[in-house]
């Protein structure tokens, strides 16, 4: 397993695959009634050399170039980061249960977010997203840093502790905020329970950077985590400071995991159910792990991006209740077959 | 948007207060008989046993309460209440009410639309009235309120002739906008992650009123639109509900990818409504009645044809 071997290409292309069926239904898939066979004369018009009328009014193409596409990369893009940032915390961890929200990211983002639209008046939803980012890096350097203080040698386990005390604390804070500014309820509601619908292409731009940055170096780091799931004092021996290692990769999967939560609200079960159901079909290994979790994630979001879109059309369903409503009783099943290899 | 189930409480003198509009008229004759004419709005009908200290925990009702003339006897509004100015502003909670925090100002009446926290019971336990008064769903609702409100405080009289003259303007009102062959349609926005309105809301009624039609519709009253639709929707009108909350202007309506090409925007009726006038089931209902009518009768009758212009000499937009 030192080569990409054939399997690694079949695994890698079937997961490609799979997402490029989930993008594309996502495509054709929406609340506006653009047909299908029209969509795909659009997507063929568009290639260099071809010359196809898919007979779309101004307005039809707008809403598909400008508002659908965008919302499917936007979806996929938050898919993707969210997956991998959870496999990657749970590889740091040595701990299945190692997600965003369990480590006090989401719930430090969330009083960021929270602070922006209660605090900020008029200008409160343009500092949303940076208020998020900065609450959810804020929350993930307190938990490491009250897990390693507190945890000495076992700080694997009490740093998964401390984080749920810096999420219990961060919301308890964020509840305060929001009673006694009630006005604002609907707004942090709004993003608390995830959308991705305000996201033109601008959105996109935003995380984009983030996430291409986080996901490099999680991906200079796979073999590293393989390593260190044998154990740190074995990393030790082979020239690994798992210490340091930790530190690199908890910033930067918290990185990207606030910048994609700063646009895209709190979409919760993505980062804990997609990198297990993936470890269950193909083992535990980083090195595919890694690219799998984050093709099955963006996959995953795409989908459940496209319930949320028309289950309740013309009205809209927030995209983390069909997260969750999808990905709790899933984690349960995979709980279920999984158990004695956790 | 709290949508609280029902709850008639109503004091033992509401029973005169039905609550149908056209009843109004009887009510207004019928109240001569508690005592003065109901003639003059200035004069006051309160006696003796009426309340001497009102607390109001909510916007609404203390706009109702001093619109009926009980103004003078409120000692407390909570802190969301704005209006009319010289409300004595507390900073006492109608979302979350504290009870001892209520009982401190030495009610005798508290007026509020949501029983919050079992605040209700509580008040009631310490011998307090209570009217409660839950959102609004028509303007008949409007109308019984303030008739209640009159009769928990003895002002029957000056309640009902604001009922009548409420609804003489807003016949007015009504009257002033000019028909159209294709009513026009709407998209209120209350805040900017697209959350509307249908015409089955309070606010959509009034809408309704005036010829509109909100682009939004389904079950649930208050639903949020996908992007998709209200693009492909392309209403005439779009109305900003959301200028104080998140600070969003018809400019900033317009940067939003794809929506330069609506007919709204492109025509200049995308409007900043004031979201206390038209979130409020009270008395100043009227008062947003009368800008949106200025709004729907400034937009021309042969208004372009909202389906096909799109596709005409338009140039794509560019973002």
């Amino acid at each position: 397993m030192t080569r990409p071997s054939p399997r690694h290409a079949l695994v890698l292309g079937g997961a490609t695959l799979l997402l490029g069926a989930a993008v594309l239904l996502g495509t054709l898939i929406g609340p506006a009634g653009l047909t299908p066979g029209g969509v795909v004369l659009e997507l063929v018009g568009r290639l260099p050399l071809v010359e196809v009328d898919s007979g779309f009014t101004e307005r039809q193409q707008v809403i598909l170039w400008e508002i659908r596409i965008p919302r499917v990369v936007l979806g996929a893009v938050v898919g993707a980061m969210l997956a991998i940032a959870g496999a990657t915390y749970q590889g740091v961890f040595r701990n299945p249960l190692a997600d965003p929200y369990l480590l006090g990211v989401s719930s430090g983002a969330g009083l960021g977010a929270t602070l922006a639209i209660v605090v900020g008046g008029a200008m409160g939803s343009a500092m949303v997203p940076p208020a998020a980012f900065a609450g959810g890096m804020i929350a993930v350097l307190a938990t490491y840093t009250l897990g390693r203080s507190v945890g000495g040698g076992r700080s694997e386990v009490v740093i998964i502790l401390a984080g749920v005390a810096v999420a219990a604390f961060a919301s308890a804070v964020q509840t305060f905020f929001m009673q006694r500014h009630d006005e604002t309820l609907r707004q942090v509601y709004s993003w608390m329970l995830g959308r991705l619908t305000t996201s033109g292409w601008s959105d996109v731009q935003t995380v984009l950077p983030y996430v291409i940055v986080s996901v490099a170096v999680i991906a200079l780091f796979r073999r590293t985590l393989d390593v260190m799931a044998v154990g740190d004092t074995e990393a030790a021996t082979l020239g690994i400071a798992p210490a340091r290692v930790r530190l690199v990769l908890i910033s930067v999967a918290t990185l990207g995991t606030a910048a994609v939560v700063s646009v895209s609200g709190l979409i919760g079960f993505v980062g804990i159910v997609i990198p297990h159901a993936v470890r269950m079909l193909i083992g535990p290994g980083h090195r595919l792990l890694l690219p799998v979790s984050l093709l099955v994630g963006a996959t995953f979001l795409i989908l459940a991006d496209v319930v949320a879109r028309t289950a309740m059309s013309p009205a809209e369903l927030p995209i983390g209740v069909v997260t969750a409503a999808i990905g709790a009783p899933f984690f349960l099943l995979v709980l279920r077959r999984s158990r004695g290899h956790i | 948007m709290h949508h609280p189930y029902r709850r008639p409480r109503r004091p033992r003198s509401l029973l005169l207060a039905a609550p149908l509009a056209a009843v109004t008229l009887l009510v207004s004759a019928c109240s001569g008989t508690g005592g003065d004419e109901p003639a003059s709005a200035d004069q006051t009908t309160a006696a003796a046993d009426d309340p001497q200290a009102i607390v109001s925990l909510a916007p609404v009702t203390t706009e109702m309460l001093y619109a009926v003339g009980a103004g003078d006897r409120v000692v407390a509004v909570d802190e969301r209440s704005d209006f009319p100015a010289g409300a004595p502003v507390t900073d006492l909670s109608g979302y979350t009410p504290n009870l001892e925090a209520i009982l401190g100002y030495a009610p005798d009446l508290v007026v509020l639309t949501d029983d919050n926290g079992d605040i209700v019971a509580g008040l009631e336990r310490s011998g307090v009235e209570v009217l409660q008064l839950p959102a609004a769903q028509t303007l008949d609702d409007t109308y019984a309120q303030l008739e209640q409100v009159g009769a928990a405080t003895g002002h029957i009289g000056e309640a009902a002739e604001l009922v009548s003259r409420m609804q003489v303007e807003i016949d007015e009102i009504v009257a002033s906008v000019p028909e159209r062959e294709t009513p026009l349609t709407y998209f209120h926005e209350l805040d900017d992650t697209y959350y509307t309105v249908t015409d089955a809301t309070y606010v959509g009624e009034v809408y309704s009123l005036l010829g509109l039609t909100s682009v939004a519709t389904g079950d649930d009253p208050y639903p949020q639109l996908s992007e998709e639709l209200i693009l492909e929707a392309d209403p005439d009108l779009v109305f900003l509900a959301d200028g104080q909350c998140c600070g969003i202007t018809p400019e900033v309506v317009a940067e939003r990818p794809g929506w330069d090409g609506l007919t709204a925007v492109r025509e200049g009726r995308v409007h900043v409504v004031d979201e206390d006038l038209s979130s409020r089931w009270g008395p100043r209902i009227v008062d947003f009645m009368r800008e949106v009518a200025a709004i729907v009768s400034a937009v021309p009758d042969a208004a372009p044809a909202t389906p096909d212009t799109a596709g005409a000499a338009e140039s794509q937009p560019t973002s």
